[in-house]
């Protein structure tokens, strides 16, 4: 089976400009969005309770509220959580444990009151200072940073300073398009989003090493041709590869994601849109980018 | 080449084998049963370790709220040089705290004697700065920088110490205690029940105080405009009826402490006794039942109020005095509770106040949902993959299978070998490492494809198809590597464990991939019927 025909020659750095002022109106967005609405900060990063319950039977967010308004929680947003029918609940305090004192204890008495000892179990409590919140969100960003410049400093030993660079602008789309859409997707931002980010730079730069591999060697063999010309050559090589790279990784994230359970399911959601961005920005970004280095530096 | 295949393909079968081994105890049902006892006697007995995201448990981090047990030294200090002071017959000098330091007021007179004191007596302490003005020098004492950083590191440790007594006696199995950082406290719970409870134990500073109450005082009073001099107003319960507000009972007490727990060897739950409910004895030590039975000779008839952490448990009226080293506690508590206050102080005071910065406890039932979730998509995701992989490459992709199923044995094998810990990300690591695994051999059958597309006979293109495709292989596994590295700098619990996976994998592909299936090309090629491949 051949998914793309020997031969197949795409010119796809004429695109670049198109691709470029798309994907940076798309940044822009993602930028403006970060700055306006802020992400939905989860335990980790914004310090807090989280309280995971599941009910024997249907149960209404007002009936949990009404149930718990005894217990004054103060600032507490009850959220659906799951397959629908599960009947699981997030409920979300901004106050820690500590300041609750037994929290826990509490609350499984007043759920017990109104809904019956034994209909609901307590299925998961996170409980995060805000000390500790406001140091894993600078770790966790720092980190991400960390890992994109790490990608690029390796590029730039094993190839060259231009494709060091294509590799970091390309990585820094692929993060703001992954947390662009975990913010339209209104997924919460906590630790396991860091590691899907760091998975997706971990992941996307493959592609980009791939297609400079095969940028390099080209050079190496024809020596004649343009830079521009190298290099849809050497994407158009790569391309069956690309393509069936990401469909083994996209069908285990599906898996991931629609039976890997609702705890996994927006890691698994990150990693897809990343994966595909990282396809994205190895073609449309990073290559265009060593292109337009290589001409910035002709003409200095 | 015929023997370096051969030799190749039986490092290959003993990596094999060793993993099965490995991975024996994590796959029989109950290790312990099931294995032959010289199973355990040769061979690796231990099971892949799950993570308390799986298992269940909770996992807390405690913070040392150090700067409590400096200002308690610097109390202590504070009495101790007043008191010297008063004996050495130094008069018109105010000794007073603030925060974490002393400032001590001098008559001109006798400034001089002051600091003889000082230096003699009080090497721990640090005069900071000192000012002179209206006939009297206010000197202002902090501890020194080596007495404050042995302070803390004490706290911290201590702390460490006197919770891990506490979770032994509570009773949990494989807790892990560690120090974290400068004044953290790292505590696993794997598997545990009633996570409250131990929070209860684990986080209550337990400083026992017996001090006398002040029956002439006006109680009302006291409450309402704040108690007189050398007088506090501590709070008891009344009763603790089942959820009922419990009433608190307002106490003026001296504030001089007459004693502490310091001297307990033993707490002991006795059961009740007709109308009372259970009750704590404690067993003092030689020294503190010659303290507890001066206090009680001398304040015959007076109420004793028995404090932990501010708060009074009980106050009896002293009835004799009390010789041979024993108090008891009495108070309106269940046997439950007289249980977990006997094990708080057998297991004695925390030298500071700790703080529970971060909790995470995950319910048995969850953790189990999650494996059972984590194992379909692992098959779902694998049987896709594999699918796929036959269905594109056909011979070639069989193959490539075959290397991602011996990654899979091997990449268990290294958790359970290592005893690293596998979380809720870890399986979507290793659900994610089957998707990537196969991309070392995407680039070297695309490859091979390419060779034999220009022309090259199959034995060269296989050769040249593994060669060039080698590098962008290795690139891209080790820029993998590096953010797995980081993540696994940044990450806590669950992340590390994804981290941990996701480097495994990386290795065992390397292998599995590349060297794996060139054996196989290779023994075509010994065995000259390499005239086609299917790839």
């Amino acid at each position: 089976m051949e998914l793309i025909k020997p031969g197949t020659h795409i010119q796809f750095t004429r695109y670049r400009k198109i691709a470029i002022i798309l994907s940076s109106a798309v940044n822009l967005a993602v930028l403006l969005l970060l700055f306006f609405k802020g992400p939905n900060l989860g335990v980790d990063f914004a310090g807090g309770t989280m309280v995971h319950l599941r009910f024997q039977q249907a149960v209404t967010i007002p009936d949990i509220r009404r149930a718990l308004e005894t217990i004054h929680l103060g600032g507490g947003v009850i959220q659906d959580f799951g397959e629908r029918g599960g009947n699981e609940y997030l409920v979300r305090l901004d106050k820690t444990s500590v300041e609750l004192g037994a929290l826990s204890e509490q609350m499984k008495k007043s759920l017990t009151d109104k809904f019956g000892a034994g209909k609901f179990e307590v299925r998961r409590i996170e409980s995060v200072g805000p000390k500790v919140g406001a140091d894993l969100r600078f770790r966790g960003a720092m980190s991400v940073i960390a890992a994109t410049i790490m990608m690029g400093v390796y590029l730039w030993f094993r190839f060259d300073f231009r494709f060091g660079i294509g590799a970091v602008v390309a990585l820094l789309h692929d993060v703001l398009v992954t947390i662009g859409a975990l913010l339209l997707a209104n997924y919460e931002f906590d630790l396991t989003i860091v590691a899907a980010l760091l998975t997706v730079v971990g992941y996307s730069v493959n592609d980009t090493v791939i297609v400079c591999d095969r940028i390099r060697e080209n050079m190496r063999k024809v020596r004649r041709e343009s830079l521009e010309t190298i290099i849809n050559t050497s994407i158009n090589e790569t391309l069956s590869r690309t393509i069936i790279t990401v469909s083994t990784a996209i069908m285990v994230l599906f898996a991931l994601f629609f039976l890997g359970g609702a705890v996994i399911r927006p890691f698994a959601f990150a990693l897809l849109v990343g994966f595909f961005s990282g396809v994205y920005s190895t073609i449309f970004i990073a290559t265009p980018v060593i292109l337009m280095w290589e001409k910035g530096a002709k003409k200095r | 080449m015929r023997r370096s295949v051969l030799v190749r393909f039986l490092i290959f079968l003993l990596a094999a084998v060793a993993a099965l081994i490995y991975l024996t105890p994590t796959l029989v049902k109950d290790p312990v049963k099931s294995l032959p006892s010289w199973w355990s006697a040769f061979l690796p007995s231990d099971r892949i370790h799950l993570g308390l995201d799986l298992q269940g448990g909770s996992h807390l981090i405690l913070e040392v709220k150090v700067d409590k047990a400096i200002e308690n030294n610097v109390e202590r200090a504070r009495g101790e040089l007043a008191n010297l002071l008063r004996e050495r017959g130094i008069s018109g000098v105010s000794v007073e705290r603030q925060g974490a330091q002393i400032q001590l007021k001098a008559p001109a007179a006798s400034v001089e004697r002051v600091r003889g004191v000082l230096k003699g007596d009080f090497p721990n302490l640090e005069v900071a700065n000192t000012q002179s003005g209206g006939g009297s020098t206010d000197f202002f004492l902090t501890l020194s920088k080596d007495e404050l950083k042995s302070l803390r590191d004490y706290a911290v440790d201590q702390s460490l110490e006197t919770i891990r007594n506490r979770i032994d006696q509570f009773g949990v199995s494989e807790p892990i205690i560690q120090r974290q950082g400068q004044s953290d406290i790292l505590i696993q719970l794997p598997g545990i029940q009633d996570p409250e409870r131990a929070k209860e134990i684990i986080g209550k500073t337990a400083l026992l105080e017996f001090k006398l109450v002040d029956d002439n005082a006006n109680v009302e009073e006291a409450v309402k405009n704040g108690p007189p001099p050398g007088r506090q107003v501590l709070y008891g319960h009344a009763g603790r009826g089942d959820g009922a507000p419990t009433a608190q009972i307002p106490y003026v007490l001296e504030s001089r402490t007459l004693m502490t727990g310091e001297y307990i060897t033993d707490a002991r739950v006795r059961p009740s006794q007709q109308l009372q409910g259970p009750y704590v004895e404690l067993i003092l030590n030689p020294t503190g039942a010659r303290l507890f039975e001066q206090i009680t000779a001398a304040n015959v008839k007076r109420r004793l109020a028995i404090v932990l952490d501010n708060k009074v448990y009980s106050a009896p009226v002293i009835q004799e005095r009390i010789g041979g080293g024993r108090a008891s506690i009495t108070g309106s508590f269940d046997i439950k509770e007289a249980r977990d206050l006997s094990i708080i102080l057998r297991a004695g005071a925390l030298p500071a106040p700790v703080e529970i910065a971060e909790e995470r406890t995950v319910g048995p039932s969850l953790g189990q949902d999650s494996i059972n979730q984590g194992i379909t998509s692992f098959i779902v995701g694998g049987a896709l993959v594999i699918v796929f992989m036959i269905a594109y490459y056909k011979g070639a992709g069989l193959l490539a299978n075959l290397a991602v199923i011996f990654n899979i044995l091997f990449m268990m094998a290294v958790l359970a070998g290592f005893q690293a810990v596998l979380t809720l990300p870890g399986i979507a690591g290793i659900v994610l490492t089957i998707g990537m695994a196969v991309d070392a051999n995407v680039l070297i059958n695309e490859r091979i494809r390419e060779e034999l597309r220009s022309g090259r006979a199959v034995r060269s293109a296989i050769e040249a198809g593994y060669q060039h495709a080698l590098p962008a292989i290795l690139d891209s596994n080790i820029t993998t590597f590096l953010s797995g590295v980081i993540l696994f700098q940044f990450g806590t619990g669950p992340i590390k464990g994804f981290a941990v996976t996701l480097c495994i994998g990386i290795f065992t592909t390397v292998l599995t991939a590349v060297y794996l299936t060139r054996i196989y090309y290779d023994h075509r090629m010994v065995s000259r019927k390499l005239e086609r491949i299917s790839i």
